[in-house]
């Protein structure tokens, strides 16, 4: 019996020992390349952050509105979170890679959805930016227009025009990524279609006056006094 | 655009046929048949009386009317003009109508007439306004007479105006361009002007229309040259000016003018920066003359705008101009009619900032130009209390101390050019 259980022990020691002879060599490569890895995400993330403070992405995602959202959600500045971000997914690729070394088996296939995941990512984060770039360009170009024409609600107007281009921004952005495509396909249409038959109906109903006024200044001969309500610019 | 392309088979035809001339006198229009027929009537009459013995051809550059224009144009005859003036022309009077494209573009008209008058080799170009319906004949022998007798390059129009037409050229581009470019010239902006042969070959060869405020503001830019590039410049008082119904459109003024104006500053800075104070200009006839007609502006409706646009701006407001400014704007929007003061001092500030700031694209520069409209009504409330019922001299004392106030705070605009307050 003490036999049995000292040569079981033996054997299991022994497998154990060629278990760790077989991997140390692959943990050690793996470690080699996660450490290799963490140099190149780390000068990848320096030079990321160069570049954007070289380019002033600072002053081009201000103008978006992203730096507002960041600081609300307290968040670091934009150029520090993609510096970060390039730095994540990188080590995260290097140390993935390493891992494939490793021969677990079904690694591998989670390992190449990483890696053909990233690609969408970065187009689903550059749709957003520019999204959100495209969103506070809009709604100021519409504030100003509103604000200029003596249009009353020009902030609603101007939230509105943000709100639809952040939104169709970030159904497209979820639609590239893959994440919940048809709920968010539906969710834009919900608030799209929502948001229009609202502003129809609110116009149509409350804005009877003003439509016929508008019609009316725009159809009808200019009267001088009318017009004498501006000074003359030039 | 390219001269060649400016310059297309028919309207080359065109100038073949009249051979070289004396005096270009320019008109760009786009459905201008209401007032085109008294105008021409008047630009033909000025050339029998006063250049009968030059070489005179008028260059039509329609920019795709859809009425009559370029046939009232085409047609006009001087026949009748003949019998009322009792002078004969010794030269044909020829009349060329180009059209440039189906949509009006002012810089293209214009850059088409310059390119003709410099093809033609015409010694001096007079550009008019299709909507001036007081143009009188002697407008010609006025704008052209200084340019073709004497060799002035530009000359300057100054008009007879009722006291509260014209604000943003009395409130902004008058001061701004004076103490920027170290000349007083009353109407930096003028729809009729005459330009040199000399300048216009200029104008076309140094690519301003390739740059953002030739593009803008293509008869500003022809004053800003003029300034620049040291040319003989004088202004000549022409009469009675009616504010044309274009000028209306407060924007669109805003975005021609001041934009043009301040978009000149990037690639004139070595020349603006040095220059302090400001030169005469030569003047021919009265310096400014102000009549005394009553008119009908909503005070209280001028207010509004300019409160309402200080505070939905506030955004917008507070990424072009420094934080103690704009409080003092927001305690502005506050008071009421009565009691509003929108002081030149502040003003002058105001304008510097914008400027500085459109140097700097702090947003989108369009963008900045248009945050600039509802505090430029501020001002012109201001303007409308201030003046109301004061004389002619008291309205001329208050122009020429807001235009020291912007004299005196170039150094400001120095300051922050370089590195924003």
């Amino acid at each position: 019996m003490r036999e049995i259980i000292v040569n079981e022990l033996t054997q299991a020691f022994q497998q154990m020992a060629r278990d760790i002879a077989h991997y140390l060599p692959r943990l050690v490569v793996m470690a080699v390349i996660a450490l290799v890895g963490w140099l190149i995400a780390y000068l990848l993330k320096f030079l990321v952050r160069s570049l954007l403070r070289l380019t002033k992405f600072s002053k081009l995602s201000e103008n978006a509105g992203a730096t507002q959202l960041l600081h609300q959600a307290a968040l670091p500045s934009s150029t520090e979170l993609v510096s970060r971000l390039v730095f994540w997914i990188a080590w995260a690729g290097f140390v993935l890679l390493g891992a494939s070394v490793l021969g677990i088996a079904g690694l591998d296939e989670y390992i190449s959805r990483f890696f053909f995941f990233l690609p969408r990512l970065f187009a689903a984060l550059i749709i957003l930016f520019f999204g959100l770039v495209a969103a506070s360009f809009f709604s100021r170009a519409a504030l100003l227009a509103a604000v200029n024409a003596n249009f009353r609600s020009s902030r609603m107007l101007s939230t509105s025009v943000r709100f639809i281009i952040v939104i169709f921004a970030l159904s497209m952005a979820f639609e590239v990524v893959g994440v919940a495509e048809q709920t968010m396909l539906i969710a834009f249409a919900t608030v799209f279609g929502a948001a229009m038959l609202g502003m129809a109906i609110a116009f149509g109903l409350g804005g009877q006056d003003l439509a016929r006024k508008f019609l009316e200044k725009k159809l009808a001969p200019h009267n001088r006094d009318e017009r004498e309500d501006e000074l003359s610019p030039l | 655009m390219a001269e060649e392309n400016l310059l297309t088979d028919e309207f080359l035809r065109q100038l073949i046929n009249v051979g070289e001339v004396d005096i270009v006198v320019g008109l760009s229009t786009h459905n201008n048949a209401k007032t085109i027929g008294p105008v021409i009537g008047a630009i033909q009459a000025g050339i029998l009386k006063c250049f009968p013995r030059e070489r005179v051809v008028i260059i039509n550059a329609d920019g795709g009317s859809q009425d009559d224009t370029t046939e009232l144009v085409q047609n006009a005859s001087i026949d009748d003009l003949r019998r009322d003036y009792k002078v004969h022309a010794l030269r044909t009077l020829h009349c060329i109508s180009v059209r440039y494209g189906r949509i009006p573009d002012p810089g293209i008209a214009l850059q088409t007439i310059l390119a003709g008058a410099d093809l033609l080799r015409a010694k001096t170009c007079v550009i008019i306004s299709p909507d001036s319906t007081t143009i009188e004949p002697d407008w010609l022998q006025r704008l052209a007479g200084p340019s073709y007798y004497d060799n002035l390059d530009l000359v300057c129009p100054i008009y007879r105006r009722q006291r509260f037409e014209g604000a943003l050229v009395r409130d902004l581009l008058y001061p701004m361009t004076r103490s920027i470019y170290g000349s007083r010239i009353r109407e930096p902006y003028g729809s009729e002007f005459a330009v040199s042969g000399r300048l216009i070959a200029d104008f076309l060869s140094n690519g301003i229309m390739n740059q953002d405020w030739g593009r803008m503001g293509p008869e500003i830019s022809i004053t800003i040259l003029a300034l620049t590039g040291k040319y003989r410049v004088c202004q000549s008082f022409l009469g009675a000016k009616r504010a044309s119904s274009r000028g209306h459109d407060v924007v669109a003024a805003v975005r021609r003018t001041v934009g043009a104006l301040f978009a000149s500053l990037d690639g004139n800075f070595p020349f603006w920066s040095t220059i302090t104070g400001s030169q005469p200009v030569p003047t021919l006839g009265t310096a400014t003359e102000l009549t005394q007609e009553s008119s009908r502006i909503n005070r209280k409706h001028l207010l509004e705008t300019f409160a309402s646009g200080v505070a939905q701006l506030g955004e917008v407001l507070s990424s072009i101009l420094s934080l103690p400014l704009l409080s003092e704007l927001q305690r502005i929007a506050a008071l009421g009619v009565d009691e509003f003061d929108y002081p030149a001092e502040l003003w002058t500030r105001t304008v510097f900032e914008f400027a500085a700031s459109y140097h700097k694209s702090t947003i989108n520069r369009d963008h900045i130009i248009q945050a600039l409209v509802p505090l430029y009504r501020g001002r012109s409330l201001t303007f409308l209390i201030e003046n109301r019922n004061g004389s002619e001299q008291d309205i001329e004392t208050r122009e020429e101390s807001l235009c020291a106030d912007f004299e005196r705070q170039k150094p400001y605009l120095l300051e922050i050019w370089a590195d924003r307050k």
